[in-house]
């Protein structure tokens, strides 16, 4: 009978040194989110717009879903332990958000995929799809795109000791991978590459180190979050080969959404939170800002 | 339907990679399933162990684990498969993206085929193996000229069943670098979001008819293996 005292001792103090971790752990966790800015959030926003638009019923409800994606550092990711997404595009989904009167926790983030960003919105699972959305006339058809809140062009990502593979014209033949179905697999297919689909881009960039690929695409800012991760081994190639313009999708049953969209983006261009979202997040990696992209007019 | 029809080649290709894979890991399956289906039912107990071990491992694990442990694990450890890509039979060479996702197949789609032959093997009355070995017969000889003829009879069903699920199974590959019927969808669907759903019935349709073919053929076996 006797180590029994001893032993409830020591599973009192484990307990007490398991609580203690559990409790800086959540400490921690909360500290993470001072990388990112302040937001605006618009006062009494509701009486600024119609009736009967969908900004106002948004306004009202002080509700708003937004579509991002969860896999892309820097543009839009969310780790396994996250709360919320980070990165560009949930910033500008902050933005426009603010200007409801929508506070960023009061925003509900849903995962886009690429293959469900159409079907996401004419359900009105989503309001908005901030989701690397590139604007084609095909999406078009069936969506409301607004913007371009930032263009970017598709680059190469290889091994630091790659010396065959300089830029877009070198990789006839050669093994490239990127996301299964995305647009920059059919640019380097049309280009002569064999393209190798994985599910995520954390896959690839490992089979880009494996030396299982030649290269890696997709547009140039990814794949400089992932350079910049490991410079050693790593590097972006080549000029950008395709120009890619990041629009923000909404319901083509609310095409009054468009002019708003364009209209709280001009702002934040001219006020310098589309800069600071830019900086806190792309940015990280050490680039500048690129120039405000030319927002398309709605009435097309 | 437009979009798929303009590029009906691609169509095509698409599921010309899926035949592939699915030939290629569909005959490496059978091959390997027999063997291993002979070394369960067979005589030597430690041989017996190890095939049923076979079948636990590969049985039991997500088939998406092993194209996983293909992919990330294997070029890790040094076997990226990237030799098959010198050897060129006929001006024809095979990509080592392929080789993993057969071999990840293979191996998994194994472990049943080896369950389904030991069950036809199981279906032939033991008098039949004793009889055979009364007469003088070895325990390979047996198994070739008396049981598996007979076995082999009534595994047509179960067996058609796991091939089937093969050519289904082939869509994993299409995360894993195989531009097959499933990543070539998705690429239509991205490039086309305003017909996704007939680009999506179509390639189901592509599937429907490879698998029907499978079903087909099982039926003429069976019809022309049945004795009266």
């Amino acid at each position: 009978m006797r180590p029994r005292p001893t032993l409830r001792r020591f599973t009192a103090a484990a307990a007490a040194a398991v609580l203690a971790t559990s409790i800086t752990a959540c400490g921690n966790a909360g500290n993470d989110d001072s990388e990112t800015r302040d937001v605006d959030v618009a006062e009494n926003a509701a009486d600024e717009f119609e009736d009967g638009t969908r900004m106002k019923e948004l306004a009202e409800d002080g509700k708003i879903t937004i579509g991002v994606k969860y896999d892309q550092p820097g543009l839009g990711f969310k780790g396994a332990t996250d709360d919320m997404p980070r990165g560009f595009d949930p910033e500008i989904g902050k933005i426009l958000a603010g200007s409801l009167g929508i506070a960023p926790e009061d925003i509900t983030w849903k995962e886009t995929i690429s293959d469900n960003r159409e079907p996401f919105l004419q359900e009105g699972e989503v309001d908005l799809v901030i989701a690397t959305y590139s604007i084609t006339d095909e999406r078009r058809q069936v969506v409301g795109q607004a913007g371009p809140y930032y263009v970017t062009g598709q680059q190469l990502l290889v091994r630091s000791d790659n010396d065959e593979i300089n830029g877009v014209e070198d990789i006839k033949g050669s093994e490239v991978c990127s996301v299964t179905g995305s647009t920059s697999l059919d640019n380097v297919k049309k280009e002569g590459a064999k393209p190798r689909g994985f599910d995520t881009y954390s896959e690839c960039v490992d089979q880009v180190l494996d030396g299982t690929v030649d290269a890696m695409t997709t547009d140039g800012t990814i794949l400089l979050g992932y350079a910049a991760e490991q410079p050693d081994d790593l590097k972006v190639v080549g000029e950008p080969f395709s120009e890619e313009l990041y629009g923000i999708g909404y319901s083509k049953d609310r095409p009054e959404m468009c002019q708003w969209i364009n209209d709280t983006l001009t702002q934040a261009f001219e006020d310098g939170s589309w800069e600071e979202a830019f900086d806190v997040t792309l940015g990280e990696s050490g680039v500048d800002a690129p120039e405000k992209p030319e927002l398309q007019s709605c009435d097309a | 339907m437009e979009a798929v029809f303009s590029n009906f080649d691609e169509y095509l290709k698409a599921f010309g990679v899926t035949l592939g894979l699915f030939v290629v890991s569909g005959i490496g399956s059978l091959v390997l399933g027999l063997f291993l289906a002979s070394l369960r039912v067979g005589p030597v107990a430690i041989m017996r162990r190890a095939a049923a071990l076979y079948v636990i491992i590969f049985r039991n694990t997500p088939l998406l684990m092993i194209f996983i442990f293909m992919a990330a694990a294997m070029p890790k450890l040094g076997y990226n498969f990237k030799w098959v890509e010198d050897i060129e039979i006929a001006g024809w060479s095979v990509s080592a993206f392929f080789v993993r996702s057969t071999l990840a197949l293979t191996l998994y789609t194994s472990a049943f085929v080896c369950e389904a032959f030991r069950s036809g093997v199981n279906s032939v009355d033991l008098g039949q193996a004793e009889a055979a070995r009364a007469v003088g017969l070895t325990f390979a000889q047996s198994m070739r000229y008396v049981v598996l003829p007979q076995a082999l009879r009534a595994v047509v069903p179960p067996l058609t069943s796991v091939q089937v699920a093969l050519i289904k199974n082939t869509s994993v590959a299409a995360a894993f670098g195989m531009a097959e019927a499933t990543a070539t969808m998705r690429a239509f669907t991205n490039n086309n979001a305003d017909e996704r759903i007939q680009i999506f019935l179509l390639f189901a349709l592509g599937y429907i008819i490879l698998v029907e073919i499978v079903a087909l053929s099982s039926y003429v076996l069976e019809r022309k293996w049945k004795v009266a």
